[in-house]
């Protein structure tokens, strides 16, 4: 083997030797290590799931949603304005839709009521009867067959009996959702017939949607038009601020790791200062020991890096990230309780590793640089 | 737009680059004011000490901001779906007019440092510290530089957007964006290889003369420039092109990613590597040639002029294999 | 050959404790000799062996080795002046500690780059010269003084110095053991190796072997110049 090369693989094989020897400090800055690794790349693979549990549901909604407004506040659609919509060219459907909050004081929180599309026949209610997401079932202890009563604000009653609970795997968008008949809704609300929430704009060529959009607001100028790829947009920077923002609180704990780091590197043992001595005193060089204990930091992060990332995997994907759930999810008091798919890529890890790894090489620089500076002749004197 | 996880970590980065190369050219300008090798005073040991930890810290730099440069591609490209119009990376660095500045200034850090350490290696191998006044004159220049980058990026990110729905807004995103086209992409291809061709000919042929000739290694480190410049413009206007089998898509970030093989890897790589040496070479040759280095000069230009050549000779067979395996026939 | 011209060294420059450690020394040391250096504590022995080992830089003054002027040299080349030309016997033989004897004896060799084997080989066929073969897999810790003595000249031999320095290599030895390094010494001496002893014990000072002695005092050279 070349000279350099086996340099090198001594040098290794001596760091990996020099660890091994002092188990309890090098295994304490380990956990350590590997816990803020822990920490940061739960919040990182747990926020990068979401936000595809999110995008791939998303895909599933219309390509344009159209809404009313007046002063600036969201308004009812007439039927004449869905009349207006149909004849646009490139809208294969045009659904007007019925949704509303409701804020339920049994369950103390905020459901979505909604009557199905027309256009999916198998999700239709029937009238005195509902389905309900799984955060509504465990607000209100449901269960298929029970019933489920609700209060509107001006004092409407509404009696109906739950047919189905929405399975899990939606849970992330209907977990707050109530699923009526249309005239219970109708009536609860006290909404006459030919009036609508917002209407949905089935767009055949998605191609095409930004100039369907543009015609649509053209004849419907008192409207605004929002597009499937803006509510994409909206949801992903918004799951990525909230994940960047949870990052940012953890910024203390790297920050008192980088110090744990420096110190520990600093103070080194009078054992430890000895035997650079003696390195030193018998011919290694300046850049001979820095090496070495460089060796010796990549290898520390090497292990506390993997350790802390197939820990935080097993966290997020096998434990659904109990740690995390209300910082993430939360813009209501219904956490859907979501089992995450597992995945990971380049970009999190290479994230992950200028977080974690570079700050921890930076904090040790100084500190080997002065322990591999040491004065040969330290040992004679 | 600063709270993503990719951005702080680009952002801590930079600064941390920033941060110790400042406080190196602190010492740097130290040492060019005390520096005296034949003295055996304290002062003088602890210079030459010191200068080992500025070594180490340039060689940090480097790596991070070598891996800063591919994460803030791929970063740029992940970016892409959150600013209207932006089909990839190149979306989002016009997203701000900060962007490909960013991208400028970070391929210019990663060279300046990389020439450094070339010339820092050239000095450590000489008995009385030949080139150490011009290797840290050339930090007061490298420290700027890199904060410089710094603040750029911190700028573009502050900068930009997402197109994100607000509330009040009625109107249609998309309207009076800039155009995400540009001069390179409407290059003629035919010339742009044909510059890459010519430019890496001379470059080769200059190499070759350079370990004899001081002047052919000063044109050599100018080729080598010349040369990432059109083979840039030629990975924009015609190789991405033929990987991608569209003759509309000029992305040069596109040919990175899985779906295309990571072949982009395959070409910025050898690119990079050989125009780093192939520079450092003609800095060195450019350089008054200290006495004791005349006899060690040549071998280390060889080593250099062998990289830069090896280097741009791997690059032209990759980007000849991906077009001859092309379907496309963008010259015919 | 290793000549000394006027050489100084003063610690603490310019502070309140500094110290002269030399002041002004000449001295010629012939190859394939024994010297030896006496003189009480304090009298700069030890600093005028780090000086002449290459561990440290004289204040003032030159070194010459075979010609070379190596007291100006960049750190690193001294110190690969010091890795090819010398080999140090410590006073307290300064073995790392957790290492075994085998390994001990390799390590000045591992930044060269030697190939594994080769120097494994080596080392062990070095222990084995010196008796102590069987003791090459245990932790230094475990060895005695006579043994740890050994230990430290094999390792001061792995990269075949021309020169073996010794800083007071009987202070903690028995007679028997005085007795065993002297020959070790004349050995050194008669395969062609320059050895520089530093010590006040009189075994030493008057043994047969010692062709120089030089005697300081107070950062001086008092007697023994040639």
């Amino acid at each position: 083997m070349h000279p350099a090369l086996e340099r090198r693989r001594h040098l290794l094989d001596f760091a990996v030797r020099s660890l091994a020897r002092r188990p309890t400090k090098n295994l304490g800055l380990v956990v350590v290590y590997a816990l803020v690794v822990f920490l940061l790349a739960s919040v990182m693979l747990f926020g990068a799931a979401i936000r595809r549990e999110a995008s791939t549901m998303l895909a599933q909604g219309p390509e344009i949603t159209a809404q009313a407004m007046v002063m600036g506040r969201h308004d009812l659609a007439r039927t004449a304005d869905v009349e207006a919509l149909r004849g646009l060219r490139g809208v294969r459907r045009v659904e007007p839709r019925l949704w509303g909050y409701l804020w339920d004081s049994a369950g103390a929180a905020n459901y979505t009521l909604m009557v199905p599309p027309a256009s999916d026949p198998a999700r239709r209610v029937a009238k005195g009867k509902a389905v309900v997401g799984e955060g509504v079932a465990r607000a209100r202890k449901l269960a298929v067959g029970k019933m489920l009563f609700l209060v509107s604000p001006s004092g409407r009653f509404l009696r109906t009996t739950v047919t189905e609970i929405l399975p899990a795997s939606t849970a992330l968008v209907s977990s707050d959702l109530v699923l009526l008949e249309e005239s219970d809704f109708r009536a609860f609300f006290e909404l006459p017939a030919g009036v609508w929430t917002d209407v949905a704009l089935v767009v055949a060529n998605p191609a095409e949607v930004k100039t369907v959009a543009e015609k649509a607001s053209l004849r419907l100028p008192g409207f605004r038009f929002v597009t499937r790829a803006d509510m994409a947009r909206t949801a992903e920077a918004l799951f990525s601020w909230r994940e960047g923002l949870a990052l940012a609180l953890l910024a203390g704990a790297l920050l008192a790791f980088v110090i744990l780091a420096f110190d520990k590197a600093s103070g080194l043992s009078a054992e430890e200062k000895r035997e650079i001595g003696i390195l030193k005193a018998i011919g290694w060089e300046t850049s001979d020991v820095i090496a070495l204990k460089l060796w010796e930091g990549g290898l520390v992060s090497g292990f506390a890096f993997l350790i802390g990332v197939v820990a935080a995997w097993g966290h997020v994907f096998l434990f659904s990230a109990g740690l995390f759930e209300p910082v993430l999810k939360g813009w209501s008091t219904l956490y859907p309780r979501l089992a995450l798919e597992p995945s990971i890529d380049a970009l999190e890890l290479a994230t992950l590793g200028v977080l974690t790894v570079v700050p921890y090489i930076a904090a040790i620089l100084v500190p080997v640089w002065r322990t591999a500076s040491t004065d040969p002749d330290a040992v004679m004197r | 737009m600063i709270f993503h996880p990719p951005i702080l970590a680009l952002i801590g980065a930079s600064a941390l680059s920033g941060t110790v190369l400042a406080a190196s050219a602190g010492f740097a300008a130290r040492l060019l004011a005390k520096w005296d090798p034949a003295s055996g005073s304290e002062r003088q040991i602890g210079l030459e000490r010191t200068t080992y930890l500025v070594s180490t810290v340039v060689a940090f730099v480097l790596v991070v901001e070598a891996v800063s440069l591919v994460l803030f591609a791929f970063n740029a490209d992940r970016m892409a779906p959150l600013f209207v119009g932006a089909m990839c990376a190149v979306g989002s660095l016009n997203a701000s007019p900060w962007g490909f500045p960013t991208l400028w200034a970070k391929i210019v850090v990663f060279f300046a440092a990389f020439v450094w350490l070339v010339i820092d290696r050239v000095d450590n191998r000489t008995r009385d510290y030949a080139l150490i006044r011009v290797k840290y004159a050339g930090l007061l220049i490298l420290a700027p530089l890199v904060l410089a980058e710094a603040g750029l990026e911190l700028a573009y990110f502050l900068d930009l957007k997402a197109d994100t729905i607000t509330s009040c807004c009625g109107k249609l995103f998309g309207e009076g964006k800039p155009d995400i086209g540009g001069d390179l992409a409407s290059l003629d291809p035919r010339l742009a290889l044909g510059l890459l061709g010519g430019g890496l000919a001379v470059a080769v042929g200059l190499g070759l003369a350079a370990p004899r000739h001081r002047l052919a290694a000063v044109l050599h480190g100018l080729a080598a420039v010349a040369v990432f410049g059109f083979a840039l413009a030629a990975i924009v206007a015609a190789i991405g092109p033929y990987i991608y089998e569209q003759p509309h898509h000029h992305c040069p970030f596109c040919i990175l990613k899985r779906e295309y093989g990571h072949v982009g890897f395959a070409l910025y790589l050898p690119l990079f590597l050989a125009t780093g040496a192939g520079l450092a070479s003609g800095v060195l040759a450019a350089l008054p040639p200290p006495a004791s280095l005349a006899a060690a000069m040549p071998t280390v230009q060889r080593r250099l002029t062998r990289v830069s050549i090896g280097g741009f000779l791997l690059f032209a067979l990759v980007a000849g294999t991906a077009i001859g395996r092309s379907g496309l026939a963008l010259l015919g | 050959m290793i000549e000394l011209s006027g050489l100084t060294k003063v610690y603490n420059q310019g502070r309140p404790n500094q110290v002269e450690a030399l002041r002004g020394v000449d001295l010629a040391i012939a190859d394939g000799r024994v010297t030896v250096l006496r003189g009480p504590s304090g009298s700069g022995k030890t600093t005028l062996l780090t000086l002449i080992g290459c561990l440290a830089r004289p204040t003032t003054g030159r070194i010459r080795i075979d010609g070379e002027t190596v007291s100006g040299l960049p750190e690193r080349f001294l110190t690969q002046v010091r890795r090819r030309t010398f080999g140090f016997v410590f006073q307290r033989f300064n073995l790392v500690r957790g290492l075994s004897a085998l390994d001990n004896v390799m390590l000045p060799a591992l930044p060269l780059g030697v190939a594994h084997r080769r120097l494994k080989e080596k080392a062990f066929a070095l222990l084995d010269h010196f008796g102590i073969a069987e003791r090459a897999g245990l932790a230094v810790e475990s060895l005695s003084g006579g043994e740890a003595q050994r230990v430290a000249i094999a390792r001061a031999l792995i990269n075949d110095p021309a020169v073996v320095i010794a800083d007071e290599p009987t202070a903690s030895l028995d007679g028997e053991r005085v007795g065993q390094f002297i020959a070790i010494a004349d050995e050194l001496k008669r395969s062609g190796k320059t050895v520089l002893i530093t010590s006040h014990d009189p075994r030493i000072t008057r043994a047969a072997i010692v062709d120089t002695l030089v005697t300081m005092a107070d950062g001086r050279i008092v007697e023994g110049t040639p």
